[in-house]
């Protein structure tokens, strides 16, 4: 699939097309396929606005979300009320507010967390491609993390390295830090896969042995020739990692090993709900259901990507 | 196929022993010390006598060294002495000590993981039965109704069983069941003992939530690939010879497609089931099962790293393992892959 599939229309057959014509682009024609995608593009709307929800939402809903309202403390009166439109967690903290301040954290997380396992995977696999000599030890070392135990490791480092990270950075950088690069580190390996596989079929293309006949330089090749062309799986595998790294750094939350309790985080406000689900089940619920609803959508859309970067699955 | 499994043996031990690897340096790297935890009134050259006498002062390859050795030959040898009631020691020196826990006023390692095996493997088990039984007949008709109402809705409920976390499935569970209907316990009741016919519908019914949880999640991805291997299957000639022939669809359907179908998703059950177990561990939380997971936790949080580092390395092999299984399974079903 080459990046400009705009129709090369020769001189003769100019008169024969309407003059207004648009030209088609690849990614005009990616949008086409992706608006035919329903469910794709209920999940990226959702997305966008869950995103604008945690982005712009705490500017208009002002409420500190660590300000503990002594009046509300009690669970039984932490039932949503003008001043907290949700109501109130077990000490008064606002349900709403904690929730938006949360998403803030959650989503920065899976999307720097899926910026660091797509550059590392991207750029295993397209050496392990484009390189015969790096491509068996470079695939060696991939199966070998592949067949590392992801979440007990993931929690372990995440522990261990824990303190030395806070000390270095601060309490909230460190950790975001940590997780990060944790989550990344344990979650390149599916994109080096699929990108090496992509770029083995794209290195045997006419366009890189023309390249290559020009005397192009290898890593000019690399760059400018293979790199825009295995972009679509990249694309995808960034899309869904993002869903992934939300829900790992949530189940890291929630297993008391992620963020300071403090730090309102949506993985951690269900565990801080889990305890009190008989008297104000939505303190768990609505984190819960912000998670579900991003992930799901971020799927919706990572599936709609794929069948809409690639021409061969269209019906 | 002798060959074949030679072949697979010959990729796994490496593996295996390269994982062990990482993980003991991961675990060595990381700040912490065993005598931290200590009293401060004992003297600094008695701390550095205690931290010599665990090895601690030894560089760490010899470290690692040790470890396998203790992991491999020691600890198999004092399982099966305890079993056997034999003594296999031959001198003092060689295989004395077991691997004991910092924690739990040194008990050995694995005796703690034998004593919370059995609950994680029950959970784990039940669920992934579960899930199959589900999620392949579920596969089977999407598959031969594509895009039918049926298709449309079993698409849409795995990718949402997919992208739903598994604690908040366990709440919202916990809410519908435990809180607001009061047919399942929300906490699983570790000191429950099987010995009569309610202590049993007792463990049953405290097992539901936590293998709903686990299932429903796993279904959801058995369920999925079901249908697509099911589809790159129907259109072959192979089905339409048999369609030719004048056989019913139900008998073309499972008797020739499904089976050929299930190659690839035996291998995905085969995989998948370390990753169980490690979803074991957000599941073990949410209700309190004291199993596998529970204690890795724990054991974290109290910077317990002999136990940490066998049950990493134990959910190692059991992935090791796994895709050792899950290559052999392949080669028998399909013929093909033994001879690439």
């Amino acid at each position: 699939m080459a990046v400009q599939t705009s129709t090369a229309v020769e001189p003769g057959a100019l008169s024969l097309a309407p003059a207004e014509r648009k030209q088609r682009t690849l990614w005009g024609d990616v949008w086409q396929r992706f608006r035919r995608h329903k469910l794709a593009m209920v999940g990226t709307f959702t997305f966008i606005l869950l995103i604008a929800l945690v982005v712009i939402g705490p500017m208009f809903y002002t409420t500190d979300p660590d300000f503990a309202d002594t009046t509300y403390a009690i669970l039984e009166e932490g039932k949503p009320s003008p001043e907290h439109l949700l109501g109130t967690d077990d000490i008064g903290r606002d349900t709403l507010a904690r929730n938006l301040y949360g998403g803030r954290i959650s989503l920065a997380v899976g999307i720097v967390a899926m910026l660091v396992a797509i550059t590392i995977g991207t750029l295993v696999g397209l050496l392990s491609g484009f390189f015969p000599s790096l491509d068996s030890p470079l695939m060696r070392f991939t199966d070998m993390m592949l067949a590392l135990p992801q979440i007990p490791l993931l929690l372990v480092v995440s522990m261990l390295f824990r303190d030395t990270m806070r000390k270095a950075l601060g309490v909230e950088a460190g950790t975001f830090a940590l997780i990060v690069i944790v989550i990344g580190i344990l979650a390149w390996m599916p994109t080096a896969r699929v990108v090496r596989g992509a770029v083995l079929s794209v290195k045997e293309k006419e366009f890189v042995e023309a390249a290559i006949s020009t005397g192009t330089r290898r890593r000019k090749i690399l760059a400018r020739h293979i790199f825009p062309n295995v972009l679509s799986p990249i694309i995808v595998s960034a899309t869904l990692g993002v869903a992934a790294a939300i829900l790992t750094e949530s189940a890291l939350s929630f297993l008391g090993l992620g963020f300071p309790p403090d730090v309102p985080t949506w993985g951690r406000l269900v565990v801080d709900g889990q305890a009190y689900l008989d008297l104000n089940p939505i303190l768990s619920v609505i984190p819960g259901v912000l998670i579900s609803l991003t992930v799901l959508s971020i799927n919706f859309m990572g599936d709609g990507l794929r069948d809409a970067l690639d021409p061969r699955t269209r019906k | 196929m002798g060959q074949y499994i030679i072949r697979r043996l010959l990729t796994a031990i490496p593996t295996l022993l390269l994982i062990s690897f990482v993980i003991f340096a991961v675990l060595d790297l990381a700040p912490g010390d065993p005598t931290g935890a200590l009293p401060e009134t004992i003297k600094p050259e008695v701390r550095q006598a205690i931290r010599e006498a665990m090895g601690l002062d030894k560089p760490m390859p010899v470290k690692y060294a040790l470890w396998i050795r203790q992991f491999f030959v020691c600890e198999p040898l004092a399982l099966l002495e305890e079993n056997m009631d034999t003594n296999f020691t031959f001198d003092d020196s060689f295989c004395k000590l077991r691997l004991t826990s910092w924690g739990s006023r040194g008990t050995p390692v694995f005796d703690l993981i034998s004593q919370r095996f059995p609950q994680t493997m029950w959970v784990v088990g039940s669920a992934y039965l579960l899930a199959i039984l589900i999620a392949i007949p579920i596969g089977v008709i999407s598959a031969t109704r594509q895009y039918s109402m049926f298709d449309q809705i079993g698409t849409f409920f795995s990718i949402v069983g997919y992208s739903l976390p598994t604690f908040f499935t366990g709440i919202l569970l916990i809410i519908l069941f435990s809180v607001k209907l009061g047919w399942f316990p929300s906490i699983y009741d570790t000191n429950l003992e099987i010995r009569s016919w309610s202590t049993f519908v007792k463990q049953i019914k405290q097992m539901v939530l936590p293998v709903m949880v686990l299932g429903l999640f796993q279904a959801a991805a058995v369920a999925r690939y079901t249908r697509s291997s099911m589809l790159d299957n129907l259109p072959l000639d192979y089905v339409r010879t048999v369609r030719a022939k004048g056989f019913r669809e139900a008998y073309i359907v499972v008797r020739h497609v499904l089976r050929n179908s299930l190659i690839p998703v035996v291998t995905l059950i085969a995989l998948g089931i370390p990753a169980i177990f490690g979803g074991a561990i957000i599941t073990e939380q949410i209700f309190k099962v004291n199993g596998l997971g529970q204690l890795l936790i724990l054991s974290m949080q109290v910077n317990d790293i002999p136990v940490v580092q066998t049950l990493i390395f134990i959910f190692a092999v059991l992935v090791v393992g796994f895709n050792f299984i899950a290559d052999i399974i392949y080669g028998f079903l399909d013929p093909r892959i033994r001879f690439e």
